[in-house]
């Protein structure tokens, strides 16, 4: 390691009351370093494999045109979701839109969970009907809501132009912009 | 008193070498990381408790940025596959593609498309380099009349026939559904009907269903 020598440069007169220079080392304690350097070690072992990004399945359905192939469904066993601007969002259940309710990410489980106790597990479906002002943050955490919630059955839908009139009614009675 | 001293030897130990070797690992562990490719498209993917890894081999992948603009791009590791779909997309809209502009979309790892097809030769005839800072559309998808996608995804098809596809969606939390619509929409009518959406792991909330069902199987988390 590099080591500066100031070992006496030159003999000097010493005057009375002159103080020798004091020799200072030069020696640099490399601990410190060589701790970062470890940290920095591990830091990059663990974080290698960490990033891996996950895949979440999707099964598209198949579009049927004919009403007699369609999934026969018992209206009141079915829960629609409809995916609304601004993270809210309606929902209702059967076949009535017009009694549309509105909620929130965090308390969809438990309206998810409330109709799938009171409901036969063999005819449980969601219906679930992003709107064009929902976002893909929306519509995957709803399809994620799915998994956590068990639900066997669920489709994803396109809505329908009667149901976004009432979406919009009901914003604009709440105020929303 | 015995004349000779014991000589005092110095207790320092010299870390130069220590230092070396620590070093030395350092910079292999940074090189061995495997960095993605910088996302020419920067994607904040939303949260799933999905576990099963994004694949890597074999994939198609369509890429929704905040804006909603759709992007067609396929893992470097299928580059057959890739010239493939160039030619097929060529031949079926008369682009007049050079054998160079094929290539550049064929041999670039990280290449993808991001314009409508009318764009696309005047896309491919530039540099990676003349390209950088250039905002692309996006391939149009939201007009179902004319929902370009569906042709790529046709191409894109027909090129894996044989062995297997893995389609990823990778969408961005901003972006709006009719984006994602218009992108379902071009699979369903390719009859491509199983998809994955890539996402951030996050762990199962405790007292749900799936939290229930996984503690009774010992699993980690949704293995659907």
């Amino acid at each position: 390691m590099a080591e500066m020598d100031t070992s006496g440069g030159g003999k000097h007169k010493k005057g009375p009351g002159v103080k020798k220079g004091k020799k200072l080392s030069t020696r640099v304690d490399l601990t410190p370093m060589v701790d970062l350097g470890f940290l920095l070690i591990t830091f990059f072992i663990f974080t290698t494999t960490m990033s891996q990004p996950t895949a979440m399945r999707l099964f598209l359905p198949k579009d049927v045109d004919k009403p007699e192939e369609q999934n026969k469904v018992k209206s009141s066993a079915v829960l629609t979701i409809l995916l609304g601007k601004n993270d809210v969002i309606y929902y209702y259940e059967g076949d009535d839109p017009t009694k549309v309710q509105t909620s929130n990410y965090k308390a969809i489980r438990d309206i998810v969970i409330d109709k799938k106790k009171r409901t036969d597990p063999k005819d449980f479906v969601v219906v679930l009907k992003p709107t064009q002002d929902a976002s893909y943050k929306n519509t995957v955490n709803i399809l994620d809501e799915m998994t956590i919630d068990a639900v066997k059955r669920y489709a994803m839908v396109d809505i329908s132009p009667v149901e976004y009139g009432i979406i919009q009614a009901t914003e604009r009675a709440n105020g929303v912009k | 008193m015995p004349k000779v001293k014991l000589p005092r030897k110095s207790t320092a130990i010299d870390m130069t070498a220590m230092c070396d070797v620590a070093f030395l690992l350092l910079s292999f562990f940074i090189l061995a990381a495997k960095f993605k490719p910088p996302d020419n498209l920067a994607v904040q993917t939303p949260s799933s408790v999905s576990t099963k890894i994004a694949p890597e081999k074999d994939v198609v992948m369509i890429t929704i940025d905040k804006e909603g603009k759709v992007y067609f791009s396929v893992s470097d590791a299928n580059k057959s596959q890739k010239v493939e779909i160039i030619d097929a997309v060529n031949t079926a809209k008369n682009l007049g593609l050079s054998a160079e502009e094929k290539a550049r979309f064929s041999n670039n790892p990280t290449s993808y498309i991001g314009t409508p097809f009318s764009q696309l030769k005047s896309y491919l005839s530039k540099d990676p380099d003349q390209l950088k800072g250039v905002a692309l559309g996006g391939i149009p998808v939201r007009d179902t009349l004319n929902n370009e996608l569906i042709d790529w995804m046709r191409a894109a098809a027909g090129a894996f026939q044989g062995g297997r596809m893995n389609i990823i969606v990778k969408g961005d939390d901003a972006s709006k559904y009719p984006s994602f619509q218009g992108v379902i929409n071009a699979f369903k009518k390719n009859d491509l009907m199983k998809f994955q959406i890539v996402t951030n792991p996050v762990a199962v909330p405790k007292g749900t269903e799936l939290f229930k069902i996984n503690e009774a199987t010992g699993t980690k988390g949704a293995t659907d």
